[in-house]
């Protein structure tokens, strides 16, 4: 089971949690000034890393609060987790991800 | 019964307390520390199995988690019968009930075993092979004859009358095995304070130590430094010892599986005590002491009840006072055998003769051994066996010059030990993820870099022998001490006397001079994997042993191949001509020992399996006959039968009662949620199909909700309650989905509006009064608001008091009936309810359940969300196109509504069905075709979503989604049935009332 720090609440376990998918796509601005294939992309490709991933969690059984985790696939390990909203911090990949 | 092959003395069992058992069927007795394999042991009985394959007899092998065939079923009754438990793990307690398994009619005559003679045609991969055709027969024929025949214990028949109980559990160190290091290292962890937890999967904590007689520790006998050890830790607060409780998976972020048993051993357990606890641990040092495992020699006829491990049977006579044979040969390729020749000699066993593969054994213990007068015969192996039922005798070959075995001679035995060398135990540490790294020396795996915060000690990282593997617990244990902040300084250093053994370097197949394309050399005896077996899938091209591995499936039975990995590889590896580390190494995946499901489910069971959600009014529908449905967690009255109705004559009375007179339902389930704050309009647009910022407060609106695909995701009432207040109702199983829905987008995409949202579910309860005489029912009950016609329309709401409780009053219908819904505080949900249900009697009140509600929405062509959508249907679909905001400039699924595949005339839409016989009723689910005579598979335009009788109509309805279906109203389409077609004529989808005058009454 995951050890999650929540930015708002601290450390918590995976239990408290619901995985949000990706993190850092954002709902373009006027959705009609897409074509069908950027759509498209919007709505459904997604990175599916080996390594460094940075993703949507929430505390849904604690503050209800969406944040972005950085976890590595393969290791499971969590290099940072910041707000929604916030830049994803600049991290070298970690060595699971060679 | 007196017990031949137990000693006089010695061991750890306690001979004053006599426990008697038995074992299919047969009484038997043994001592109070003993287990079933040691108790069985000491009558001589070795065979206690089959094989899963070729039903070979089968004895006690092992003395631990690895034992993989002495596998049984235990429990008085089918309520507590546990099958596949190793006996080496069973603790004997009086009156003990256990039995063989895989066999028929009984263990010592077994049809099966007519298996063994064929098993030229049981090759590796032999179900690939053999029963390709017909394939047919593999459902019916082959499979459940090979089920039946193969296989291990049965499944038990009833359900299980034990408790399980489940922990949290935080520590800074956990140290897993009780082993010399384990104990070692959680003297060195908890020295400064740390909070230690210790545990070992045995009754007694010592591992290995508790096998031994002749070492010293510290200037005293093993045992007893294990004693004083254990007194420290005990008397220290910060230390929790944990025993009979096994490490089974190591997840991420230093989570560790326990389970601890509590009552197995105990002939009356306390009623009270659950049988086993679950611990989920969250460590933040983890010290892995899990000792090594030995491994067997690979040579022909190496199953024979009789042949067992060298440690095993060191272990029985010195741990159990048992001896397992009379005349013992030890066929051994490393010095740690000749510790078990000793003891055995030394309690007694006549041990004929040691066959040592090595040209030259010259260490402490073989010169034991020779000082001993025991007869050493080097550079020699083991070519075959003799005995059915029990080893009556060894043919040991000498190796010449050339590694060809020359002269050979058979030596009579009752008992034959195997040493092949040590394994260690890098289980948990390779499910934490960490790299395994190759020992050339050891030719072993032994943990690499580590991914988690462990740290391994002792023999399961290949630090082998007595001194060194506490000195390895020291000194890990002091390392975790500092890295959790409490370094407790050096601990005393113990010295240590023992023979010292020098590490087995053999692995794979012994040389023999028989036939090896017919002799059977078993590598994994639980799944009955021979050497010929692996010889052949690499001769048919398999080089991975992750390929080998799952076409002859060594490694795959319930031990996931702790005794026979390692030779496994030794085969491949020297058939392939390569190095072990290229042969890759199969994943190690938890539980290390089966866990019973019992353990996992907790008391998650039966009425605790899920929470059951009552609403505030469920007392009273009980009371009043209701029978039950369960819509997601909740408990819904379905409908309310009256003097032996059935549920078709009750929902038709219900049905007519609502429409002639006035019914009473119970709504509180729709999900409920409050939109606050001065960005709530813009909100609201922003996540619904409609328009709310025209919305007048005290008015309400039919919202319609998509995904962003466009998809319709969910429906409800809404009524603005202020300027900057909604009240949104939603459907009762799309309630959570649909707030965390709105979150995400609250959060992540508009964090600048000001916008509050909250469930309100379980706040409001929700009384719906519907039919004409609704007004007449509530209006002497409402004070402070006016509920006339004129002054409260349909899809209005307004905030008063009823029944002197404050109310949110909806006039709103879901039956097409001029119609409320009283919302009222939940607390007072029942005794509103039932002052309305009083005042209605008057008016022919009838209490109606979700059964007469779906009748009724049907008629009016009302769409359920999740009935007639699927999550592939637009709006317009299913009629709602009307719902859309076209002049709204976004709305989340806008942008996916305008794509041109979403205006294609010939998408299912939603219409009515109307069958020819009004008593017809279609199949929810069923089919819709347009020519019922076209061959299979035909061509179908649509299913059926909703289907009843109306009792109003007297005839039948259905709602349909159907390819192109409004422009197809007034066709005939057929829905074909297994022993019939039907066939409907398409129409609108609205049945009763198509104008809506009753709404506005």
């Amino acid at each position: 089971m995951l050890l999650i720090p929540c930015p708002h609440c601290g450390e918590r376990p995976e239990i408290e949690f619901r995985y949000g998918g990706e993190a850092h796509v954002a709902r373009p601005a006027d959705p009609s000034a897409l074509d069908d294939e950027a759509w498209a992309a919007y709505l459904y490709l997604r990175n599916n890393p080996k390594g460094l991933h940075a993703e949507r969690w929430r505390h849904i059984h604690g503050c209800g609060r969406y944040f972005n985790v950085l976890r590595d696939t393969v290791s499971d390990k969590i290099t940072a987790t910041y707000k929604a909203g916030e830049p994803r911090p600049d991290l070298p990949a970690t060595e699971a991800a060679e | 019964m007196s017990a031949p092959f137990r000693l006089a003395q010695g061991g750890r069992i306690d001979r004053a307390r006599p426990l008697g058992f038995t074992f299919d069927g047969k009484s038997y007795s043994g001592f109070a520390g003993d287990t079933l394999a040691s108790a069985l042991l000491s009558h001589g009985v070795h065979l206690t199995g089959r094989s899963f394959k070729y039903h070979r007899p089968r004895g006690i092998l092992s003395a631990g988690a690895d034992e993989p065939n002495a596998l049984v079923g235990v429990g008085r009754d089918q309520t507590r019968y546990t099958p596949n438990l190793r006996a080496p793990q069973v603790e004997l307690y009086d009156g003990l009930v256990a039995e063989s398994q895989n066999r028929w009619p009984s263990l010592s005559f077994d049809i099966g075993a007519v298996n063994d003679l064929f098993g030229r045609f049981l090759p590796a991969g032999f179900y690939y092979k053999t029963f390709m055709w017909p394939r047919k027969a593999w459902d019916h024929v082959y499979e459940p004859k090979i089920r039946a025949m193969a296989g291990l214990g049965r499944a038990p028949t009833a359900a299980d009358a034990d408790r399980y109980t489940q922990r949290y559990a935080h520590c800074d160190v956990l140290v897993v095995g009780a082993g010399p290091a384990g104990l070692a290292a959680a003297l060195a962890a908890s020295a400064g304070g740390a909070s230690v937890m210790l545990c070992d999967d045995q009754a007694e904590f010592g591992g290995s130590l508790l096998s031994e007689t002749t070492a010293t520790i510290d200037g005293k006998p093993a045992a007893q430094w294990i004693a004083d050890t254990v007194a420290t830790l005990r008397g220290r607060a910060n230390v929790m010892l944990l025993g009979r409780t096994q490490a089974f998976g190591y997840y991420p972020h230093n989570s560790i599986g326990l389970v601890e048993r509590l009552t197995d051993h105990l002939a009356t357990p306390h009623p009270d005590m659950p049988r086993e606890r679950l611990w989920t641990l969250r460590a933040r040092e983890v010290v892995i002491c899990a000792g090594a495992l030995e491994r067997p020699m690979v040579f022909p006829e190496n199953d024979r009840p009789g042949i067992m491990l060298a440690g095993a049977a060191r272990t029985y006579a010195n741990r159990y006072g048992v001896k397992a044979g009379s005349r013992a040969v030890l066929f051994t390729a490393q010095d740690e055998g000749y510790r078990a020749a000793l003891d055995l000699a030394r309690a007694g066993v006549h041990v004929a003769a040691i066959a040592d593969l090595r040209p030259n054994p010259d260490g402490e213990l073989p010169a034991a051994a020779r000082a001993a007068g025991l007869n050493i015969m080097a550079g020699t192996t083991v070519t075959g066996t003799r005995g059915r039922l029990r080893v009556s005798g060894a043919t040991l070959g000498r190796l010449g010059l050339d590694g060809q075995v020359g002269q050979s001679q058979t030596i009579a035995c009752d008992l034959l030990l195997m040493s092949g060398g040590m394994t260690p135990s890098v289980h948990l540490f390779s499910q934490s993820k960490g790299k395994l790294r190759f020992d050339e020396t050891i030719k072993a795996y032994v943990p690499g870099q580590s991914a988690e915060r462990e740290r391994s000690a002792g023999a399961c990282r290949g630090i082998f022998g007595l001194a060194a593997a506490i000195e390895d617990g020291f000194a890990r244990g002091e390392e975790v001490a500092q890295a959790v902040g409490r370094a407790g300084g050096a601990v005393t250093r113990v010295a240590v006397t023992t023979l010292a053994a020098a590490p087995g370097v053999h692995l794979g197949a012994a040389p023999h001079d028989r036939d090896a394309a017919t002799v059977k050399a078993f590598v994994d005896y639980q799944n009955d994997v021979t050497a010929k077996d692996l010889a052949l899938a690499t001769r048919e091209g398999f080089r991975s042993i992750e390929h080998i591995k799952r076409y002859t499936t060594t490694g795959m039975a319930t031990d996931q191949g702790k005794m026979s990995n390692m030779n496994a590889l030794g085969i491949v590896a020297d058939a392939l001509r390569r190095d072990i580390p290229e042969i890759g190494l199969t994943t190690f995946r938890p539980p290390y020992t089966p866990v019973t499901f019992g353990a996992f489910a907790g008391t998650s069971r039966g009425q605790l399996f899920d929470p059951v959600r009552q609403t505030a009014i469920h007392g009273w529908a009980a009371d009043h006959g209701a029978a039950f449905e369960d819509v997601g967690l909740w408990k819904r009255a379905h409908y309310f039968p009256q003097g032996g109705e059935d549920m078709h004559a009750a929902v038709a009375r219900e049905c007519k009662a609502v429409r002639a007179a006035v019914g009473i339902f119970d709504a509180s389930t729709l999900g409920k949620i409050e939109i606050v704050g001065p960005d709530a309009a813009e909100f609201m647009n922003r996540m619904y199909t409609n328009a709310w910022t025209k919305l007048e407060s005290g008015r309400c609106r039919y919202g319609v909700m998509l995904r962003e695909d466009g998809f319709v995701m969910d429906d409800g009432v809404v009524g603005r309650m202020a300027h900057d207040r909604f009240h949104v109702t939603t459907t009762t199983g799309g309630a959570p989905r649909v707030l965390a829905h709105m979150e995400d987008y609250l959060q992540t995409e508009w964090p600048d509006l000001d916008v509050w949202l909250t469930s309100t579910t379980e706040q409001w309860a929700v009384i719906a009064v519907q039919g004409p005489n609704a007004r007449k029912v509530l209006e002497p009950l409402v004070e402070d608001i006016d509920i006339s016609a004129a002054a409260m329309p349909h899809m209005s709401v307004r905030q008063g008091r009823i029944c002197g409780v404050p109310t949110r009053l909806f006039r709103v219908s879901f039956t097409g009936e001029l119609g409320f819904e009283v919302n009222v505080p939940a607390d007072y949900g029942r005794a509103v309810w039932e002052a309305i249900y009083q005042a209605g009697l008057a008016h022919g009140i009838t209490p109606y359940g979700t059964e007469t509600m779906h009748v009724l929405r049907a008629e009016k062509g009302y769409i359920i969300v999740g009935q007639e959508t699927d999550g592939t249907a637009v709006p317009d679909d299913v009629g709602l196109g009307w719902a859309v905001g076209k002049a709204k400039k976004d709305f989340v699924g806008k942008r996916s509504l305008a794509r041109a595949e979403f205006s294609k005339p010939d998408r299912k839409q939603m219409v009515g069905l109307r069958t020819r016989d009004p008593h017809d009723v279609l199949e929810e689910g069923a089919q819709i075709v347009a020519n019922p005579n076209q061959p299979v598979p035909m061509t179908v335009l649509g299913q059926v979503t909703s289907s009843y009788f109306s009792a109003v109509l007297d005839h039948s309805i259905a709602i349909a989604m159907v390819r192109g279906g409004r422009a197809r109203i007034g066709e005939t389409l057929y829905v074909p049935m297994p022993d019939r077609v039907i066939a409907v004529t398409v129409v609108d989808p609205v049945f009763f009332d198509r104008e809506g005058v009753r709404l506005d009454a």
